[in-house]
This record gives C-alpha cells, sequence and structure tokens, in this order.
C-alpha cells in the first residue's frame, strides 16, 4: 500500500468522523476535530517558523553568504516584547511592538481605504442615470441610486422616520434585506460546494482504491 | 391535509441532511452534466480581458486561498493558467496565503506539464510573503527586494521570465484568487487604485457579494464567484479545446443545481408550514 493510498484513507475516514456529528455528537467526531485542532496548531507553528521567520529574519541577521547584520536584531527584540506579554510584570514591553505594528498598518492603509472603499464607490454612484444605453443600464442605473439613497435615509436616525422620510426608509429596509437575501444565497452556494468538493474526493479517490469506479 | 404539512415543518433536520446528500452524490455518481449557459458578465469580463492582452504579456497571479476553499477556487486556478499559458502570457506567480503557494504550484505544474511550458521561462511561482497590503506596497516600488529568490530557492535575477519585471507597474494585469483578507480587495485596494493596474479574480461565493461594488466602479476588471465563476471559466476556456481535460467545476454544478432545488424545496414547505400553523392557532382564538 503506498502512502498515497494510506493518506486518501486518512482524508476519507477523518471526512466520515466529521460528517457523523450531523447524526449526533459522538466519540469519532470529537476525536477527528481534536486532532484537528492539534495538527493545524503544530503545522501553522513549524510552517511559521520555516516559511517567515527563518527566510525573513534569521537569514537576513545570519546571510549564507556570511557576516553578522545587528540591525536585524531590532524586529527581533520588539518579536521577543510581543511574547513577553504571557509575563504579567513585563507586559508593556509588548505594547511598544503592538504600537509599530498598528502605526504601520493605520499609516498605510487608512488613505488607500478611504480611497479604494469610500471615494470609489461615491464616484461610482454619481452618475448619469441613462449612462450606458439601453433600457437595462437605465433600470440599473435607477436603481442603484435610489437604493442608495434610501438605504442611507434608513440609517439617517436624527429625523422621525414618517412621511417621505419613512417611505424612502421602507425602500432602504427593503432593498438592505434583498441584499441580505443575495448574500444568503452566495453563502448557500459556498457550503454546498465545499460538500460537493469533499463528496467528489469521496467518489472519485476514496472508493477507486477499494476497486469502486463510479 | 395540514396537518401533514405542519409535520412536514417540523421534519427531523437527519432526513433534510440524507436528502441533501443524496442531492449532491447521485448527479456526481451519474456524472450528470447540466448546461452552463455564459451571459456577459463578471466572468465573461475576466475572460475577455485576459484574451485581449497580447502574446508574451506578463501577469500576475496571486494564489490567496488554503485548503478549505479549494473546491471553489482550485478549479479557477487551473481554469485561469489554461487560459494564460495557452495564450503565451508569461505568469509570475505569488501569494498572500501561505498555504496558497503550493497549491497554486499544483495547478502550475499540471498545466505547464501537458502544454509543454517551462518553468523560469513561461511561469515562476515566487512563494508566500507575510505582510498583506504592506507586501503589495512594497512589491509596487521593488519586487527583487521582496522576492530575490523563488519557491524553490532560485535566484529570480536569472530567470528569463522575470527580465525587466522589477515593479508591479512592469505587469500587465493583476489576478488574484481570494478566500478572504487579504486577497482581491488588498491587491484592489494597495495595487489597483494605487498603481492604476487592472486588477481581476476569483473569490468563494460567501465573499462575493462584498466585491460586486468594485466591479460596478471599474476597480475590478472581472470577477469569478465561488464555483458558479468557476464552472463559467472552464466553460470558456474549453471552447475551441480538442478533447479538454474532465471540468472539475461543472462537474459539481449539476449537484450544485440539484442541491439548490432540494433547499427551495424545503424553504417553500416550511414557509406553508408556518403559515398553516399560524392560521391554524389564528383560528383557534
Amino acid at each position: 500500500m503506498s502512502w498515497e493510498v494510506i493518506g486518501i484513507w486518512l482524508g476519507a475516514l477523518l471526512s466520515l468522523c466529521l460528517y457523523s456529528f450531523l447524526y449526533k455528537d459522538n466519540p469519532f467526531y470529537k476525536f477527528a476535530e481534536h486532532l484537528f485542532v492539534g495538527m493545524s496548531a503544530g503545522y501553522w507553528v513549524i510552517y511559521t517558523i520555516m516559511n517567515v521567520l527563518i527566510p525573513n529574519w534569521w537569514q537576513k541577521l545570519v546571510p549564507m553568504e556570511g557576516g553578522f547584520q545587528p540591525i536585524w536584531l531590532v524586529p527581533g527584540v520588539l518579536s521577543l516584547f510581543m511574547l513577553f506579554r504571557l509575563i504579567p510584570k513585563l507586559a508593556g514591553l509588548s505594547r511598544l511592538s503592538l504600537a509599530l505594528i498598528v502605526g504601520t498598518g493605520a499609516g498605510i492603509s487608512i488613505t488607500a481605504m478611504l480611497q479604494t472603499r469610500a471615494l470609489a464607490q461615491v464616484n461610482g454612484t454619481i452618475i448619469a442615470l441613462g449612462q450606458g444605453g439601453g433600457w437595462f443600464n437605465w433600470v440599473s442605473n435607477i436603481i442603484m441610486v435610489t437604493g442608495v439613497v434610501c438605504g442611507l435615509v434608513y440609517f439617517f436616525f436624527s429625523k422621525p422616520h414618517k412621511g417621505v422620510v419613512g417611505g424612502a426608509a421602507n425602500i432602504g429596509i427593503t432593498i438592505l434585506m434583498v441584499a441580505f437575501g443575495a448574500s444568503f444565497g452566495y453563502t448557500v452556494m459556498a457550503r454546498i460546494s465545499l460538500l460537493i468538493g469533499q463528496t467528489q474526493f469521496l467518489l472519485f479517490e476514496w472508493l477507486p482504491t477499494m476497486g469502486i469506479h463510479l | 391535509m395540514s396537518t401533514f404539512i405542519e409535520k412536514l415543518g417540523n421534519l427531523d433536520r437527519r432526513v433534510i441532511f440524507v436528502l441533501m446528500a443524496l442531492a449532491v452524490i447521485i448527479p456526481l455518481a451519474l456524472r450528470m452534466n447540466l448546461p452552463i449557459p455564459i451571459d456577459q458578465g463578471p466572468s465573461m469580463d475576466l475572460y475577455n480581458m485576459i484574451d485581449a492582452l497580447p502574446e508574451g504579456s506578463r501577469v500576475l497571479l496571486s494564489f490567496d486561498y488554503d485548503p478549505s476553499t479549494m473546491p471553489e477556487l482550485q478549479p479557477m486556478a487551473i481554469a485561469l493558467v489554461q487560459q494564460l499559458m495557452t495564450k503565451d502570457i508569461k505568469i509570475v506567480s505569488m501569494a498572500l496565503w501561505p498555504m496558497g503557494v503550493s497549491l497554486g504550484n499544483e495547478a502550475l505544474i499540471a498545466v505547464s506539464d501537458s502544454l509543454g511550458r517551462e518553468e523560469y521561462v513561461d511561469w515562476v511561482n515566487l512563494g508566500y510573503k507575510t505582510g498583506g497590503g504592506v507586501l503589495i506596497v512594497r512589491l509596487g516600488s521593488d519586487i527583487k527586494s521582496v522576492f530575490p529568490v523563488d519557491y524553490d530557492g532560485n535566484s529570480i535575477d536569472d530567470m528569463p521570465v522575470m527580465q525587466g519585471v522589477n515593479k508591479l507597474g512592469d505587469l500587465d494585469m493583476i489576478i488574484s484568487l481570494s478566500a478572504g483578507e487579504p486577497g482581491i480587495e488588498t491587491w484592489v485596494m494597495m495595487a489597483g487604485d494605487r498603481y492604476n493596474l487592472p486588477v481581476g479574480g476569483g473569490c468563494t461565493a460567501v465573499s462575493a457579494p462584498q466585491l460586486y461594488p468594485f466591479l460596478a466602479t471599474g476597480q475590478l476588471i472581472g470577477l469569478l464567484g465561488g464555483l458558479k465563476g468557476a464552472g463559467d471559466y472552464e466553460t470558456m476556456v474549453r471552447v475551441g479545446v480538442e478533447n479538454p481535460p474532465p471540468g472539475i467545476a461543472i462537474a459539481g454544478m449539476a449537484a450544485q443545481s440539484v442541491a439548490h432545488l432540494v433547499i427551495m424545496l424545503f424553504i417553500i414547505i416550511g414557509n406553508i408550514a408556518y403559515l398553516s400553523e399560524k392560521k391554524r392557532k389564528g383560528g383557534a382564538k
């Protein structure tokens, strides 16, 4: 029996153990769940050391071509500070590292997010209703602009939702519900896709190892 | 009659699970194929944009996912690589997710071998680096300082595929296959909007609705959403190809359609049962 077949059998049996939860909670499910959590944690630790820590830090601190680059001690020390969160007396030092991460992240992201998620989207909503040509685009543009305006009115709480404001808010919440429905539909499709992927594995990779070819 | 419907409304959830399992297993086992009509939409937009690239163009393909989303994103990866390599477009690949490297490599090697393409000449896998958005900003100024060597540890200076590629601006297009953050949105934000590069991609169905607004504004040139997007792309890539390989997503779409019918049926039954019970209780008052 090859390692590949052993791998397929392990994958198949663990899949079945996990799906057994659909009947009810049981020791097989618990075993597979705990194994997954433990394996994932172990895998990630090793993966991070081998693919992040060593190439991004260690090999720069002590390059293979020789020499020692002391500047790379700085990120090393800052990383060590993060672990000090486990020691209450020294936990304050981890704030230095966190401050650097938060500061860099915010500095780089704030303007980009403002441009991508706000300005460009607002710009995309300010359109001529007849833009694009054809009645379909015309109707689409009207729905989009009405949806945005009414959606914003729904979240405007400084005026009671009565009369015209109430009507617009009702259209806004209706459009929001349609959006949530579309989102739910996509979520269902995603979950079914995962089931299909695993079923394809069981039918077309696992069963053939027992001589069953569909 | 109403009691029967109410009983259906209180059906044991395990019966529903069994029916769902059958709805998926039977179409797959019977190799049922339902037609996948391709209309003008985000999938075709991406296909057309890549199709319009001249031979020898360079595209950055980022594999930003892991095995948990393989059923949706791996068929997209294979179909995209198939189209790019068939058109002789050079692929510079990388990953913002650690496990994406090996999944991307699987797709690249499989298609490259079938089409006779050569690693380092037609494609390269630079590997994974942590950092997400910060990493992309650095790639915008100097790719070689971020990835001095590829996934296998070979210097990228010596690779024909990397000649003339020093920063993101030297590439013709960015495609991200993304299961979340960092992913397509990060590429749009840090590369598309910042360096004015065309960004397209594929994503899981769960994240597709969040990305549709970027299509309307032109920040995304095309998008493959979930298994449907993968099925669309497989269908388009297979047009005109003699003896195409079996489409993984196309096969899955038949099961997907049957499963959706079962879900719709139960939603209708559940609502009828709810209304029937409500009416009965109202009548009892």
